[in-house]
């Protein structure tokens, strides 16, 4: 191999929060008081948390060290499937950062919070036009609380149509949050197989729809990385017993300016802003999940809704048959104000964006089913996934190989997920990566199936470059211990 | 386009690889009636030069501090934010990481949340607090299911009438389309909750009171817990500003089963609305039955200490259709803030800065009182309080609009019988001269 | 995880094809997991167990297991009466793995019928099941 990427280094200890600092310092500028103190009823007075008292210094350097031992997308390429880990434009952040912005109170009068709002309508109608979807609402803080929505949309949908539907479609390959996020409204999920090539039957559905199923919720692309070519059919399907469609749109990266999920049947979906479209994942969140639904779902949409009018935009709560709110004010703004700055910066290279990340995964594809085994030997989108078959007999699971690569600097791809696919290892490079680092990628997976069969003790006994081994993740559940 | 690092040459040697011709022959598994029929109709890209104007320009159109001097709060506050928070959160490292799914790479986002989740304990005075919901609404709402959950039985969930009303919003909509009933708590007088009615409810599985409620005033979570606990229900203790545990009583130390809310305050920006940050705790009975992602402390293989999302067979990605929320990107990221600025006020800062907001707020209303205004409730408040202005104020409030001043929130569209009142939010941000300036305005 | 041969399942006790074993005790029947059940699931790190005196029928679920990345939910081998749970698995769950048969029993159950334990499959009933289970 010519290179590896990852190497060891200089990285500091550094103890907990309260196992530093001296009390007395303080880390904070306390503004100037120029009023007195006002007396408070004994029955309310507390004394305060105990946290300790640390100087500025204690604080920065804290968390510097703390940041050293972290992965992320701007360390080095982070092959997650399904999360869509692409480069954060920085310039986006400066965005977000506008005092205008950041130090704008949500109950402002209209009168004062237009460009907010007017931002905020934009957005709405940029995101139609991707999804090819004819509303928009912008307020579920993530993915699984859009899910949430569009689920309660659906519910109250079919109430008003005098229709009682207790359960819900959901297929084999779908994230947890699906049947959770079902579940929250009262829909039991009903399982559906995919078929042996990894995409759903149209007779599959056929069988279990009837007139109790509220819908499908359906991924597309779904998580193998495949394209549901039988989404029309399905729909129709669904459709012809009252049902709607939903799609969960987590894998949005491969299709903008390919598909308009209107016009396939889609009644529903939502956006992961923090996947498709390039803003941080922060360590877990936030993220933003917008809803984009059909025409004749848009009275049921989340208030209160962006309005134009004459003398600008306001916010307005009279739609009576609105499923209600899902979030104190409007949703992860900030959020918003980074997806946008995106859009604006991409316009039509959004398509391309797409393109380059299938060609990427296609490439990745290619070059490694010769060493791992591909359960589906068909063209991927924008992720592929393998297995750990090929290397069952040197009693290396997926596991081993996704540690191993932390050692070689690669942040480990998605593993065991689907489920349907047993030691799945799904790898989705996003159309950020450099060719350079694509290949440094593929030659260092191929240099750990080497070791598999050659040094297998190596693979066990991985990570050892990182700061700290493998965790008793047992120990940590028996006993756990979640507060200093 | 400086986000595509591959040229044409890397295109075309990897579509060869691929055994394809062009890009659109990669999407050949897309059949013909499901492509789009019209092209993406988006406007032209922009440089970044554009775009900092373009953005620049939408932003000016905002009323913001320092030129607006903005009396609100309401589940929204203006605090200080120390620049040394704001440099650390530019740390790529923290930013651009995913949810810590693995450990050995991920500690210093798991230590931080380990740190996060025992500075929240202790300043909520509860035993386990997780690593965030979204944001105070919907923690609230997740507090009503777990205790649905824990009280398996039970069909009725009370909420105070002086819960902020966006909360109360959220609730109901979350439960729906349940078989669960809400039941409404009116207020007193004194502008806290009637606990009174609790006694009658059937069927009840959890209380919640919010202090300081969306009046400013100060509850008794101690007689709204015994009347909860005598019905062998649980009692939710909410709260949209955080910072008043710095000098109030916390909610821990009066009982409550869950204590959940609104962490803004914590040196997170108030950003129109969000990122918010939720937050919540719970008694240590509680913990297998808690949503959201927990860190626990454990050892490696070395013996060594380090950090490891635990009792993962709660969430969703294991549990399913039977977790106990469906939450799986939470808000990581402004629980990193909140650390950072708990981090940096510290125990000491932190009283300060409390007793200051208070102060500050009382200052105003004994200025307004001296001008006779009227307040709403004579109960204890802490950085927000309600006053009825004279009738015709209303004309005052939009002058003063122009005048750069937002004189605090009319109430009329959350509680129509309160005609005329307003609730003025007074933090550190705001100085005397500030706050003189406002009494003379509105009593000019 | 084990091969099935590696495993052990005692012709003393009667097994569900939820993993489920059940073995009749002065009168009363004790309720565990075999120890396929325990190998696929791994360490266990907590059990939830019912409340003495909820009574289940038959197929009920009772209760749940939970391993760091798993959760299973444990079913009724026959309806009855809860009469003792094993709070040793309290601070000790791991004897679920460790002593499936014995000292990681879970439940003990006064049965409402007793010919439902005729019902349950013998060991090598049992052992051709698992076999034919794909891996």
């Amino acid at each position: 191999m010519k290179s590896v990427q990852g190497t060891t280094g200089l990285i500091f200890n550094e103890p907990l929060l309260w196992e530093k600092g001296k009390k007395g310092r303080c880390g904070f500028s306390l503004p100037r008081r120029d009023v007195k103190k006002y007396p408070l009823d004994k029955r309310f007075k507390g004394d305060g948390p105990d946290f300790p008292d640390l100087s500025e210094v204690d604080v920065v350097r804290h968390f510097t060290r703390l940041s050293q031992w972290n992965y992320g997308v701007d360390s080095g390429m982070y092959p997650l499937g399904s999360c869509t880990m692409k480069y954060n434009p920085k310039c986006n952040e400066k965005q977000a950062n506008l005092d205008g912005f950041a130090g704008a109170h949500p109950l402002l009068p209209s009168s004062l919070s237009q460009g907010a709002l007017g931002m905020m309508y934009e957005l709405e109608q940029l995101l139609g036009e991707i999804t090819g979807l004819d509303a928009v609402n912008l307020q579920p803080a993530a993915g699984a609380h859009g899910e949430l929505t569009a689920m309660l949309i659906f519910s109250a949908c079919h109430r008003s149509r005098g229709s009682l539907r207790s359960k819900i479609l959901i297929p084999d390959t779908a994230h947890g949050t699906n049947p959770s996020s079902s579940a929250l409204c009262g829909f039991h999920p009903v399982p559906v197989k995919s078929g042996e090539d990894g995409i759903l039957a149209p007779e599959t559905i056929a069988e279990t729809m009837d007139e109790e199923t509220a819908g499908i919720m359906i991924t597309n692309p779904n998580t193998l990385g495949l394209f549901e070519e039988n989404i029309k059919e399905i729909a129709k399907i669904v459709h012809s017993k009252g049902g709607l469609v939903y799609v969960d749109g987590a894998n949005m990266n491969a299709v903008m300016g390919m598909v308009s999920m209107g016009d396939i049947g889609v009644d529903a979906m939502h956006l992961n802003l923090h996947k498709t479209f390039s803003t941080p994942h922060g360590g877990g969140g936030p993220g933003s999940g917008p809803v984009c639904v059909a025409k004749f779902l848009e009275p049921f949409l989340p208030v209160p809704r962006i309005v134009r009018e004459e003398g600008g935009y306001t916010l307005s709560y009279d739609f009576p048959e609105t499923v209600g709110k899902l979030h104190a004010f409007y949703g992860n703004f900030g959020i918003l104000v980074r997806a946008y700055s995106y859009i604006l910066t991409m316009g039509k290279n959004l398509k391309k964006a797409s393109q380059l990340a299938v060609l990427n995964a296609n490439y990745i594809k290619e070059r490694l089913k010769d060493v791992f085994y591909l359960p589906y030997d068909r063209p991927c989108m924008h992720e592929c996934v393998f297995t750990d078959k090929k290397q069952q007999a040197a009693k290396i699971a997926t596991l081993d190989v996704a540690k191993r690569l932390m050692d070689y600097g690669f942040h480990p791809p998605t593993i065991y997920f689907p489920l349907v696919v047993h030691g799945a290892l799904m790898i989705e490079p996003t159309e950020t990566e450099s060719r350079e680092d694509i290949d440094l990628f593929i030659e260092t997976l191929k240099t750990i199936a080497g070791e598999a069969e050659e040094h297998p003790e190596r693979l066990h006994e991985a990570p050892t470059a990182p700061k700290v081994r493998r965790m008793d993740e047992t120990a940590a559940a028996r006993k756990p211990c979640l507060a200093g | 386009m400086r986000y595509f690092p591959h040229t044409d040459e890397d295109i075309a040697a990897m579509l060869k690889l691929v055994g394809v011709g062009t890009l659109e022959d990669l999407f050949s598994t897309i059949p013909e009636d499901c492509r789009r029929k019209k092209a993406l109709s988006l406007p032209e890209a922009m440089t970044e030069w554009d775009l900092n104007r373009h953005m620049r320009a939408l932003s000016l159109d905002m009323a913001a501090y320092p030129e607006y001097k903005v009396y609100l709060g309401a589940g929204s506050y203006e605090h200080y934010i120390p620049a040394a928070v704001s440099y650390l959160l530019e740390r790529s490292e923290f930013s651009t990481a995913y949810t810590p799914y693995q450990p050995e790479i991920s500690q210093g986002t798991l230590q931080a949340m380990y740190e996060y989740q025992t500075l929240v304990a202790r300043l909520l005075g509860m035993d386990v607090a997780n690593a965030s919901m979204y944001d105070g609404a919907s923690a609230l709402a997740e507090a009503f299911k777990m205790s649905f959950n824990i009280k398996r039985k039970r069909k009725t969930l009370a909420i105070s009438g002086v819960v902020n009303p966006l909360y109360r919003s959220v609730v109901e909509t979350y439960f729906a389309p349940t078989e669960y009933r809400v039941v409404e708590l009116p207020y007193l007088q004194n502008g806290t909750t009637d606990l009174s009615g609790i006694a009658e409810i059937e069927e009840l599985a959890a209380v919640a009171v919010q202090s300081p409620n969306f009046f400013g005033c100060l509850e008794d979570l101690q007689s709204a817990g015994e009347a909860a606990h005598l019905k062998d229900a649980l009692l939710i203790a909410c709260f949209t500003e955080p910072l008043a545990y710095g000098l109030l009583r916390n909610p821990g130390s009066q009982g409550p089963d869950i204590a959940c809310g609104e962490g803004q305050s914590l040196g997170i920006p108030q950003s129109f609305g969000g990122p918010g940050l939720g937050m919540f705790a719970v008694k240590k009975d509680y913990v297998r039955k808690m949503p959201g992602r927990l860190v626990g402390r454990t050892k490696d293989l070395d013996g060594k200490d380090g950090f490891v999302l635990t009792l993962a067979t709660r969430e969703q990605h294991i549990r399913r259709e039977k977790a106990t929320s469906n939450i799986c990107s939470n808000q990581g990221l402004c629980a990193l803030t909140a650390a950072m600025y708990m981090a940096s006020v510290g125990g000491k800062g932190i009283r300060d800065l409390a007793g200051l907001n208070r102060d500050k707020a009382e200052y105003l209303k004994e200025r307004l009182r001296e001008a006779g205004v009227k307040m709403a409730f004579e109960t204890p408040t802490f950085n927000e309080f309600v006053v009825q202005f004279p009738k015709g104020l209303e004309a005052k409030y939009e002058e003063l609009l122009g005048k750069k001043i937002v004189a605090g929130l009319p109430l009329v569209p959350y509680y129509p019988e309160l005609a005329h009142h307003y609730l003025l939010c007074v933090t550190e941000t705001k100085t005397r001269d500030d706050l003189d300036a406002l009494v003379a305005e509105i009593t000019s | 995880m084990k091969e099935i041969t590696e495993l052990s399942f005692p012709e003393d006790v009667r097994y569900t094809k939820d993993h489920e074993w059940g073995k009749s005790v002065d009168g009363k029947v004790k309720v565990g997991i075999s120890d396929y059940a325990q190998d696929q699931l791994g360490e266990i790190v907590f059990v939830e167990l019912p409340e003495v005196g909820a009574a289940f029928e038959k197929g009920d679920e009772f209760g749940t297991l939970e391993s760091v990345k798993a959760v299973s939910e444990l079913y009724m081998p026959v309806g009855g009466e809860v009469v003792g749970v094993n709070s040793q698995l309290e601070d000790s769950p791991e004897l679920v793995n460790s002593d499936p048969y014995d000292g990681g029993w879970i439940i003990e159950v006064a049965a409402g019928d007793a010919s439902e334990m005729d019902g349950l499959m013998d060991k090598s009933t049992y052992v051709e099941e698992l076999k034919g289970i794909k891996p």
